[in-house]
């Protein structure tokens, strides 16, 4: 029984790391930028929302109505000012912008908090511990439960909005080929900045749930980005349900490999994600390039 | 114009063959260092030359393979880890130095089997991937005792002063010897092609260079070098803490190093690497603040002089300290005129 409690605890954790995945494996899908600085910005959010819950009685849930429109403006700034210039200047470019910026942003953050653990828990009431008991050592924490529901919905509404509205369809026109995108009209500018202000805005999202959770500290961002990368290369970039599938696989993985060893949990989640590379590498090196979903074998 | 007979291909000038005579003997200068100068310069020099190892080496892999790496801390623990083992189980304790980082470049060939396959972002975190991993792993050992840590006792049977001096020399040979190799790599054939592999990968490929073991001699180098700081660190200051060993602000300050001096350039990450020295000397006191500096340097240089420092007065003067390119010059026209410059 404590194996079914695991494996389901693996798959409500992954929930959360879809949530996380998505903003960072959106980015790179339509700018074909790795965001190094998504942890941290999702540290910011948690921060952002533990101001508000700690200063005044507003709930955290309800702080977010203020919260995500604000990471959403740091998104829409970041590109806007930053990256937008970095992509003109290829590859290497970006990802010393986005690792400069991680490190202004994690000591930034350090600065004004200190290195004390917080957590949003004790701001949410009774969901923090909350669950459906079915046997003593077989639950379901609302919690859990509720962050795996906003991936699916985030997730789900992401996959919507890109495929029927025009704003999505404009996205997805300007990740396959920005210049021609130019030429029927779409501002891609505008659209870079559109997709970097949803992808940050979620980064905030995840980084609230993180905190309702478990505690966190000004430097958490960087094990988070981590978490996140490897939900998105377990799953194949550039999917959003395989994001999920690979936030699962990452999860249960975690779980299980806690059992063993106190730092089994980390060992376990980092091993899983060399082996799905391997078998990535050994399928990519038998099978013809494009019938699998691999990272391996995409373009940049 | 006169035919091809009036271009001619340069690999020396007058002023690289200077230089290079000057920083040749400023390294031999430096090896009386120890003779001369205070106990404390000693070991600020010793420090120096860890940094300038680290940002020549991360130069290498970024600057001149294309390889963006998060996780060159990875080899910076674990050559110090391998260090205190091979010195745990008897091996005397300066070779074991050298041994040390010689296992971290020996795990850094599997390691590239499944890393060089990445591309860009993807090798980048992937490599921080490897880092935890190793952090974790290493933690395992109950030798390390975990987060607290262990010390390589076997250096306590050097006296302070002749520890100091030996790990003075040690780091100086370590850079210089590094240097020599980038050096030589850069010049001979696989320079050219792994600095094609950087420009265009698909292109370089089509023409005959072999793109992975180009990037693979490269990234064991790296893995060397970086290891080979690790244990000079560990020298210095014989504690081992694997959290402050596999901190990703090793990498942050490769990356300043060689951003700030010139990415892609020889002379860079040194002018970059004692640039660092200076201003950790400076402002490493003042704490937090003097991080988010360091990280806002680095986003307005990789934002407005992505080539660095050193990277723009090459570009404005045509000026090259050591020849590790060539130069095209017009027999009609004086010298510098004209020259091959990078893009």
């Amino acid at each position: 029984m404590i194996w079914v409690t695991q494996i389901l605890q693996g798959v409500l954790l992954g929930g959360y790391y879809a949530l996380l995945a998505c903003g960072l494996s959106f980015m790179f899908g339509v700018m074909r930028i790795i965001n190094l600085a998504h942890g941290d910005l999702a540290v910011l959010g948690a921060c952002l929302v533990f101001v508000i819950a700690d200063q005044t009685d507003i709930s955290p849930f309800v702080a977010l109505i203020a919260v995500l429109p604000a990471m959403a403006l740091v998104g829409w700034a970041m590109q806007r000012g930053m990256l937008e210039r970095s992509l003109r200047a290829g590859m290497l470019v970006p990802l010393l912008t986005t690792f400069g910026i991680a490190v202004v942003v994690e000591n930034a953050l350090f600065e004004q908090f200190g290195a004390d653990t917080r957590s949003l828990a004790p701001y949410i009431g009774s969901l923090a511990f909350d669950s459906w008991t079915i046997t003593d050592d077989f639950y379901v924490g609302y919690l859990a439960l509720l962050i795996f529901a906003v991936a699916v919905l985030l997730l789900g509404g992401l996959h919507l909005f890109l495929g029927r509205t025009a704003l999505g369809r404009a996205i997805r026109a300007t990740a396959e080929d920005p210049d021609t995108a130019e030429l029927v009209g779409i501002n891609s500018r505008a659209i870079y900045a559109a997709a970097a202000a949803i992808a940050v805005a979620s980064a905030g999202l995840a980084g609230t749930f993180l905190a309702m959770r478990e505690t966190f500290d000004p430097y958490a961002g960087p094990l988070q980005l981590i978490f996140a990368f490897e939900a998105v290369v377990i799953g194949g970039i550039g999917s959003l349900w395989g994001t999920l599938l690979g936030g699962i696989v990452l999860g249960v993985a975690q779980n299980i490999g806690a059992q063993f060893n106190p730092r089994g949990f980390l060992i376990a989640g980092h091993v899983m994600f060399f082996v799905v590379l391997a078998g990535r590498l050994l399928i990519s090196g038998l099978a013809a390039r494009g019938g699998i979903r691999s990272i391996l074998g995409q373009r940049a | 114009m006169s035919g091809p007979d009036a271009v001619t291909v340069q690999r020396w000038t007058t002023a690289s063959v200077i230089s290079t005579i000057a920083i040749a003997t400023l390294a031999v200068a430096l090896a009386f260092g120890p003779l001369v100068l205070g106990p404390n310069a000693v070991d600020k020099l010793t420090t120096l030359f860890i940094y300038l190892m680290l940002a020549v080496m991360w130069n290498a892999l970024a600057g001149y393979a294309g390889l963006v790496s998060v996780g060159q801390q990875a080899f910076f623990g674990i050559g110090a880890y391998f260090a205190i083992q091979l010195s745990y189980h008897g091996v005397s304790v300066y070779p074991a130095l050298v041994l040390g980082a010689v296992a971290a470049a020996v795990v850094a060939l599997p390691v590239s089997l499944f890393m060089l396959r990445l591309k860009g972002g993807e090798f980048a975190i992937g490599m921080w991937v490897v880092a935890e991993l190793s952090h974790l792993l290493v933690n395992l050992d109950d030798l390390v005792r975990g987060e607290t840590g262990t010390s390589l006792i076997a250096l306590n049977e050097y006296g302070p002063d002749a520890r100091r001096d030996i790990n003075y020399w040690m780091a100086l040979g370590a850079v210089s010897v590094l240097l020599l190799l980038v050096f030589v790599l850069l010049r001979s054939r696989l320079g050219a092609s792994v600095q094609a592999i950087r420009d265009d990968e698909d292109a370089a490929a089509a023409v005959g260079v072999r793109v992975v073991a180009g990037k693979r001699i490269i990234f064991v180098l790296a893995a060397f070098g970086c290891a080979l700081a690790g244990t000079l660190w560990l020298a210095t200051f014989i504690t081992f803490q694997p959290k402050t060993y596999f901190s990703v602000q090793w990498t942050a300050y490769m990356i300043f190093m060689a951003l700030v001096g010139g990415l892609g350039t020889f002379e860079g990450p040194i002018l970059g690497g004692a640039l660092f020295f200076l201003i950790e000397n400076q402002f490493g006191e003042s704490g937090v603040w003097y991080l988010v500096g360091l990280g806002l340097i680095a986003v307005v240089f990789a934002l407005f002089i992505p080539r660095g420092i050193w990277g723009s007065i090459e570009d404005r003067f045509g000026i090259r300290l050591l020849p590790v390119g060539y130069r095209l010059r017009l027999k009609d026209a004086p010298a510098g005129s004209a020259t091959l410059q990078p893009p």
